[in-house]
């Protein structure tokens, strides 16, 4: 059973990884740490540029890092070659051999480690059927629809039978419709065989919808690392609430007895803001609401904007600019007085930034 | 209409290129012919036997010829192919300056070429000799060897080899597995053409072969203008141009058969975009 570990090391660990490009003076992953455990799926999200390829390169070997270890298993593979690392990438392009068909495609692994013809073939039909393509096993790439051929890739890289499977943008070349079944089909077979898998996107919500976790990075360094609903509840800092679609940041300090205090008052904070001091209050603007009442700010709003089916509205408070995300119905206009209600469930404080 | 148009002008193109061979093919097995006869009273073997007798030097010389094309086209083609790599994937500073230099023989007219190459290569000690000669060869051919892989180079995606090796290929894997075949045809285009240039090759051959070493263009050249010998003229003709005929129809026959085997019949639904960066 490849896939399976009896180690409890994690399948994949990049430690303290830093990789500067000739040319540049600035490092591209700068003393990057990065676990994966055994068998999970880990998503790798950031901006472009944050060092999202250069870590897939450096992980499968393709890249030797200036400084810093890459362990598969427990075991240091730092300068192991890729041939023997075991670490199988797919592109946004499938990068299928144009010459070979599907099957001897998926075959390749295979027969690059000196398994006969007829063995490999046989082994790839399984992995061809498993993404569902085996009907199509004696067609050439060129025959192929992008999604199909990415399939294939797929089917390829499973085939090698890796240590750590690596997807960099693998379906970001696709229809949207698309992009989700192979979303599922991703989460699926990766269940199945549970290979230790980086996913790395650009796309917070292919990140939350299929990974165990989810790493952020941003400019060469890890900004958090968790479980996709964590991250989205319990940003651990400024930037990592805005990268995720949270603008709202107001100004304060947590006092000692867990409250926020600011210029609307103080404020109350769930029980797992554990942080005291000088911070920003978050909340994502789906989970505000106009209302009336006691638990409500004034605000005057500033814009109004559709988004979708939804709207986008900034309104000013005393303590500063709340993004409000409105279901759809009539929303109010610019300058007029509103009362937003900031659910306390759904508050969060991060320190502040410097 | 238009395939009526098409036709006309491809047959008047092979007239066009034909028609100067005729004579040749005539002359070469003409025996007695005397005004005002339009074709030979009889035709003959003799200037062929006249060719193979060795103080002709006729087999010996197309042996050179043979050799340094062959050679030329093998060495041309994989400077060629490491500088276009170098130049699309690597994308080094000042390319564009290198290009250039590697595209400057033909852009200089040929005898200021000659004169220069002539000069450096005698300072060398290489002059006057075969080695000499074929790697003078190299300074025509490589412009369009590079030329030519940098446009093998220009859809090749690097990924597919370092796909190939994160799924266990070694290096020399990855070269018999996924380069060559993917540059095949440009490959073998570029040697067809530095073979062609190097089988024609007439000025680099004599300033730096010296007399020493004859090729089949020379000998053509002394027999044409000095022995008055018209049916052993139209031997070494056809023998100077039936090889590249050939290699002309073999290389086409390849690359028909290359494309055969990588497109199939396209599939019904004709999403065109399956591979895009790999190979179209």
């Amino acid at each position: 059973m490849p896939f399976l570990s009896s180690t409890s090391a994690p399948g994949l660990r990049l430690e303290r990884i830093t990789v500067t490009y000739p040319g540049h003076r600035e490092p591209v992953l700068d003393g990057l740490d990065l676990d994966v455990d055994d068998g999970r799926l880990l998503a790798l999200l950031g901006p472009s540029g944050c060092g999202k390829t250069t870590t897939v390169q450096v992980a499968s070997g393709l890249l030797t890092p200036g400084r810093g270890a890459v362990y598969l298993r427990g075991t240091e593979v730092t300068r192991v070659p890729p041939e023997h690392r075991g670490a199988a990438v797919v592109f946004q392009q499938p990068m299928l051999l144009p010459h070979r068909t599907a099957l001897d495609n998926v075959a390749f692994p295979a027969r690059m480690r000196g398994r006969s013809h007829r063995d490999a073939r046989t082994s790839a039909l399984a992995h061809l059927e498993r993404v569902g393509l085996d009907a199509l096993a004696d067609r050439y790439p060129r025959q192929l629809s992008g999604g199909q051929a990415q399939r294939v890739a797929l089917a390829r890289a499973l085939a090698a039978e890796p240590a750590v499977l690596l997807l960099d943008e693998p379906f970001s070349a696709l229809d949207p419709s698309l992009r989700h079944t192979m979303r599922d089909l991703l989460t699926t077979v990766q269940r199945e065989l549970a290979v230790t898998t980086v996913l790395v996107t650009h796309d917070q919500t292919e990140a939350a919808a299929v990974a165990d976790t989810v790493a952020l990075l941003d400019r060469g360094g890890l900004l958090q690392q968790a479980q996709p609903a964590d991250l989205y509840a319990r940003p651990a800092s400024l930037a990592v609430a805005r990268f995720l679609g949270c603008p709202t940041a107001l100004p304060g300090h947590v006092t000692p007895q867990g409250r926020f205090a600011c210029p609307l008052g103080e404020l109350d904070l769930p029980d797992a803001v554990a942080h005291r001091g000088p911070g920003h209050l978050v909340i994502r603007p789906e989970a505000v609401q106009l209302g009336t009442g006691p638990d409500t700010v004034a605000a005057v709003v500033h814009s109004v904007r559709p988004e979708g089916a939804f709207t986008a509205l900034v309104a000013d408070t005393a303590a500063g600019p709340v993004h409000v995300l409105l279901p759809p119905g009539r929303p109010p206009a610019p300058s007029e007085h509103v009362r937003l209600h900031l659910p306390v469930a759904h508050r969060w404080v991060v320190p502040r930034a410097g | 209409m238009r395939r009526a148009l098409h036709s006309a002008g491809f047959a008047l193109l092979t007239v066009w290129i034909a028609a100067p061979l005729l004579p040749l093919l005539i002359w070469a097995f003409a025996g007695r012919w005397v005004y005002p006869a339009l074709v030979p009273q009889d035709f003959t073997l003799r200037a062929w036997d006249q060719a193979a007798a060795p103080q002709q030097q006729v087999i010996a010389a197309t042996g050179t010829s043979l050799g340094l094309a062959l050679t030329t086209a093998v060495t041309a083609t994989v400077l060629g192919a490491l500088a276009a790599r170098g130049l699309v994937l690597y994308r080094p500073p000042a390319a564009g300056l290198v290009r250039l230099l590697l595209l400057a023989p033909v852009l200089v007219p040929p005898f200021a070429l000659a004169v220069g190459v002539q000069e450096v290569f005698v300072r060398a000690g290489l002059s006057d000799q075969p080695a000499g000669v074929a790697l003078v060869h190299l300074v025509p051919a490589l412009p369009y060897t590079v030329l030519v892989m940098i446009g093998g180079y220009a859809t090749y995606d690097v990924r597919m080899e370092q796909t190939a090796r994160t799924l266990g290929a070694s290096r020399s894997a990855v070269l018999r597995h996924v380069t060559l075949p993917a540059l095949a045809p440009a490959l073998l285009a570029s040697a067809t053409l530095a073979f062609l240039v190097s089988w024609s090759e007439y000025l680099m051959t004599v300033l730096v072969g010296g007399g020493v070493v004859t090729t089949l263009p020379l000998l053509l050249f002394s027999t044409a203008a000095g022995s008055g010998n018209q049916a052993l003229t139209a031997v070494l003709g056809i023998l100077t141009v039936a090889p590249p005929i050939l290699l002309f129809g073999v290389g086409a026959a390849l690359l028909r058969r290359h494309r055969a085997a990588w497109a199939d019949a396209e599939p019904a639904s004709s999403s065109s975009s399956a591979a895009p960066g790999i190979e179209r």
